[in-house]
């Protein structure tokens, strides 16, 4: 009987699991965030260490041709590991996968050279769907070139940002989930079936003491506020439970001058006192902070 | 503890095993309840303790989980395997150093995994946080070697029957290694997107339905009937509850997902098997209550007895809201806010942990042979128990309620936030009661084994706790 049961919910769900066809979300996700976030071999103390990072261009770095509306490019340095639908090309879903194979060869990617993948239109039986395209084979970009062109300004580090929003436990209070009531008009529609082929782990949530976040950065997409709140949420919301992420700053700021957050605290103290008109200026985050990633996998990813 | 992990099996006096089986779980619920009350403590008050990564509310609350249903939960399940199967078998534990090596090893690797949560090392996977080297770790290290002790002690039982108890214990350990496997599967083997969401959750409830309950009804079994002198009312009803666990409680997980993509059918063969839950659970309150007939002075007399009898009564609520609440009328409202929260606490604080500690009251002072050191430090601890419990529950249960309403009305969120923040308040003291409460045990229980009047050969503890 144990077993009867078992296995209707172990094995049945899993056939209309694997029937799902990856949406541009889906894609789009498991491309930018790459292989696994959590503990695996590649980053073992969870810190988001080989993540692809993606690239937004409007000129091609190999012949200069202009792009326009500027695409999203996953670059993946020599090294790092590819996302799981690289690798298991079934898990994007019937006709993704055929397509991906045939026009977009991802089945070429190679880890010791690394790749730049996009998500390319196609026809699939008379309906047009989103393919990943490998644009090192298709085009022979280089991954490395690719970054230099692009440009710290146009990178975003949305698979450590995934990761830190893991580590950092934010899950435990921000669904990624909206529920299937009134709450669509308040945080935006559910996902789709093929919104998670291939990402790791999904991190719902199932207790919500904050608002959902799955499309936040459709709510909010300014990176000031992002960074005033996640240094101390009651700099935006005085009634904000969240807790202070000023630890994600680390030691310096993006001039490298030291961080002084004893200093930085009593001036807010004083503030509070109402003894200082304004709140201190939040520093501004260096490129290779946790919180950058952070806020360039929200605003990149939860839209 | 130490000296006996390499002595020869027949030198270890029995009850070894059991003995530092129950001082480790106090322990862990110390542990876990004081995280549970400084977690509490930072969602009522968001600027206590800041600026540094450790005791960020998001690393700290994965720790109390763990630490109370691995730590104290599980390691109390552990003690109560070690003396109620030999004793229900009229026999000796299988391997008493076995049973040693598996509280060691059992400390060893929640400690180190409690470590590396706290340090940010996590699965991203709820109530499977723990990293998959640890998790292999709870399986081959912890689970197997007490489900060999167990199933090996049942096969060399002097009894001619199974009785109920041994039968829970012997399968629910069969299950949860089948549960703990498959919810670690795909960290192991790289499983991506909604399958490792149906298969977290899948886990999540498992846990708690296949191990958690059961385990600790199946103690509800051997204390009531051992504590009162009455046998057990049906061995038939008993059964019941017994095989109606296992035909409908193996499954209903897909409830925490129903705004997910998942396939409909597989969300409406969760609400129905969800509600079938409340066979089992009115077998087993009714089974319990029905064996009190005649000594119901008891349960205001004894304390093991006040603490079983909570539990089974909590029992009620429990399976009530568990029952509805997963179906789709009722899930839309509740699901997502503190009322789960309430839920969770009900049946791992509530129900569970109060016939745990009866049953690790009980089973310490019946190893030790030694009389409880104060009555009044046990019902000290009952009393801040329940009376801490019962403020987390009802604050926990308005709040969820409140947020419920400003979800379904629309309300912006952080009108929810300040709403709530009263009952917030109301579940750190509840949360620290109940720490507190555990501080004087752990108190009492050290006591008892340091300074406890022995209890001579022929007579039961609790039967001379009201010798004068």
């Amino acid at each position: 009987m144990l077993g009867f049961s078992m296995c209707i919910t172990l094995f049945g769900p899993s056939n209309d699991f694997r029937s799902g066809v990856s949406t541009w979300v889906g894609l789009d996700k498991q491309l930018s965030i790459g292989r696994v976030v959590g503990f695996s071999y590649e980053d073992p103390t969870v810190s988001g260490a080989g993540k692809p990072v993606t690239v937004i261009l409007d000129k091609d770095p190999q012949t200069g041709a202009a792009i326009d509306p500027p695409q999203r490019f996953y670059v993946y340095t020599a090294g790092t590991k590819f996302s799981p639908g690289v690798n298991h090309t079934e898990l994007l879903g019937p006709g993704v996968e055929e397509l991906s194979l045939q026009k977009g060869k991802i089945d070429q990617a190679d880890i010791s050279r690394g790749a730049v993948f996009t998500v390319s239109k196609g026809e699939f039986n008379g309906e047009e769907i989103d393919y990943v395209e490998n644009v090192t084979a298709t085009r022979g970009w280089d991954p490395q070139r690719t970054l230099t062109a692009a440009g710290d300004e146009n990178s975003r580090y949305v698979g450590k940002g995934k990761t830190i929003f893991i580590s950092e436990g934010c899950w435990w209070c921000h669904t990624l989930l909206p529920e299937q009531t009134q709450d669509w008009q308040m945080f935006g529609a559910p996902p789709f079936l093929g919104d998670f082929n291939g990402e790791m782990p999904t991190a719902f949530g199932s207790d919500r003491k904050a608002p959902d976040l799955l499309h936040v950065a459709a709510r909010n997409s300014s990176r000031e506020w992002m960074e005033m709140h996640f240094f101390n949420p009651r700099l935006v919301q005085p009634n904000s439970i969240m807790p202070r992420y000023d630890y994600l700053w680390g030691k310096v700021d993006a001039e490298g001058n030291t961080i002084d957050y004893a200093k930085w605290r009593k001036e807010y103290t004083a503030y509070l006192n109402g003894e200082s008109v304004y709140a201190p200026e939040v520093p501004k985050p260096a490129a290779n902070s946790e919180v950058r990633a952070l806020v360039d996998w929200i605003l990149t990813t939860l839209k | 503890m130490l000296k006996y992990l390499f002595a020869k099996n027949d030198e270890i006096p029995a009850g070894s095993a059991t003995i530092f089986f129950g001082f480790s779980s106090i322990f862990w619920f110390v542990v876990g309840t004081g995280l549970g009350s400084f977690n509490a403590a930072k969602l009522a008050f968001p600027d206590f303790v800041t600026g540094t990564e450790m005791f960020a509310f998001g690393h700290m609350r994965q720790v109390h989980v763990l630490a109370v249903i691995v730590g104290w939960i599980s390691m109390a399940f552990g003690m109560t395997m070690m003396y109620m199967t030999p004793a229900l078998g009229n026999t000796k534990l299988w391997s008493e150093k076995l049973g040693l090596w598996t509280v060691f090893l059992w400390n060893i690797g929640l400690s180190l995994g409690l470590i590396l949560l706290w340090l940010g090392f996590t699965s991203g996977r709820e109530y499977s946080d723990l990293i998959w080297p640890i998790d292999l770790v709870v399986i081959c290290g912890v689970l197997v070697p007490l489900g060999l002790n167990v199933w090996l002690t049942i096969a060399h039982r002097k009894t001619q029957g199974i009785y109920i108890t041994n039968w829970f214990f012997g399968a629910c350990i069969f299950m949860v290694i089948v549960v703990f496997t498959v919810g670690t599967a795909p960290e192991l083997f790289s499983l991506s997107g909604l399958t490792e969401a149906y298969l977290t959750f899948w886990f999540a409830h498992n846990v708690l339905g296949l191990w958690i309950t059961p385990v600790a009804a199946a103690i509800a079994y051997y204390t009531i009937p051992k504590l009162t002198g009455n046998p057990l009312y049906s061995h038939r009803v008993g059964h019941l509850h017994f095989w109606a666990i296992i035909a409908f409680y193996s499954t209903p997980a897909s409830h925490h997902l129903m705004s997910a993509p998942l396939p409909e059918w597989l969300k409406s063969f969760a609400s129905v098997e969800g509600v079938l839950i409340l066979i089992p659970a009115v077998a087993f309150v009714t089974n319990i209550l029905l064996t009190m007939k005649g000594k119901w002075s008891m349960f205001v007399e004894n304390v093991e007895t006040k603490f079983s009898i909570t539990g089974v009564m909590l029992a009620i609520p429990l399976n009530m809201q568990g029952g509805f609440q997963q179906t789709r009328a009722i899930n839309w409202y509740v699901h997502g806010t503190g009322w789960i929260v309430a839920h969770a606490h009900l049946a791992l604080l509530g129900m569970s942990s109060f016939l745990e500690a009866a049953a690790v009251y009980f089973g310490l002072q019946q190893m030790l042979r030694r009389k409880l050191y104060s009555l009044t430090l046990a019902n000290l601890h009952y009393w801040f128990f329940l009376i801490g419990f019962c403020i987390y529950w009802i604050s926990m249960t308005i709040a969820g309620l409140i947020q419920g309403a400003g979800k379904i009305y629309e309300v912006p969120y952080i009108d929810v936030v300040v709403a709530e923040h009263p009952y917030m308040i109301a579940r750190w003291v509840g949360g620290t009661m109940v720490f507190t409460g555990n501080v004087v045990w752990l108190y009492n229980m050290w006591m008892t084994a340091r300074e406890g009047t022995l209890v001579p050969r022929g007579s039961y503890p609790h039967e001379m706790a009201y010798d004068r």
